[in-house]
């Protein structure tokens, strides 16, 4: 089972800033194209994504229990 | 010893940084205070609102810290970065670097302070009079990720 994390926008648009989805196996860019299919969130193609708190690449390949965040542009400062 | 990079819902002051770049061997402390703007743009906010992914926020501060040591190896780093409700001129954001030389520590404040808008993950929300938005101002993103982080 893997953990999704929404924040900011994607946070209020999703309802939820965890979600419990089984996506091993699967590239990050498969899993934002899903999301966006399940919640209607486009603006999910334009976030980072970070794997268990590190930035990945879009063709990174989920594992097991891999926590995938989704990080819209940061405004932090 | 304390921990020098963190998230807080608290409301933050300047000394509780400095402190914990203050020793010795420093000849200058630089300190970055980042405050809540009335206005952007000519439109005017009634109050921010801060959200972190606080566990890897503070785990990339502290990589900013590490960076910064590699480039100034003299440099001792402190954060702190305040999500929540922030009202005008409340402090968002403290850096405290403190060097031999005050050269390096204006420098090293500036990198930390540009390097928190690349890569740590603190989104803020604008309340305006008709509405809200989230604001996503970051200069460049790669394919999933900030442009620096893809050469490591």
């Amino acid at each position: 089972m893997n953990q999704l994390l929404f924040f900011a926008e994607l946070k209020d648009k999703v309802g939820s800033e965890s979600v419990k989805l089984d996506v091993s196996g699967k590239t990050v860019l498969e899993v934002k194209s899903m999301v966006n299919d399940t919640y209607g969130v486009n603006k999910i193609s334009e976030s980072m994504v970070a794997i268990n708190e590190e930035f990945v690449t879009k063709e990174t390949i989920i594992q097991k229990n891999d926590t995938i965040a989704f990080i819209p542009p940061v405004s932090g400062g | 010893m304390n921990e020098r990079f963190w998230i807080t819902e608290e409301s933050v002051r300047v000394d509780d940084v400095v402190c914990l770049v203050t020793r010795r061997e420093a000849g200058a402390i630089n300190t970055f205070i980042g405050t809540v703007r009335e206005f952007t743009n000519g439109k005017k906010t009634l109050f921010l609102e801060y959200q972190a992914y606080k566990s890897m926020a503070e785990k990339k501060l502290r990589q900013i810290g590490d960076e910064i040591k590699q480039k100034w190896p003299e440099a001792e780093t402190a954060i702190v970065h305040r999500v929540g409700r922030l009202d005008i001129s409340d402090i968002a954001v403290i850096i405290a670097v403190s060097t031999p030389h005050r050269n390096d520590s204006y420098e090293a404040s500036r990198y930390a302070i540009e390097r928190i808008k690349e890569i740590v993950p603190i989104w803020k929300k604008e309340h305006w009079e008709d509405g809200e938005e989230w604001i996503g101002n970051q200069k460049q993103t790669l394919q999933g990720v900030p442009a620096r982080e893809e050469s490591e």
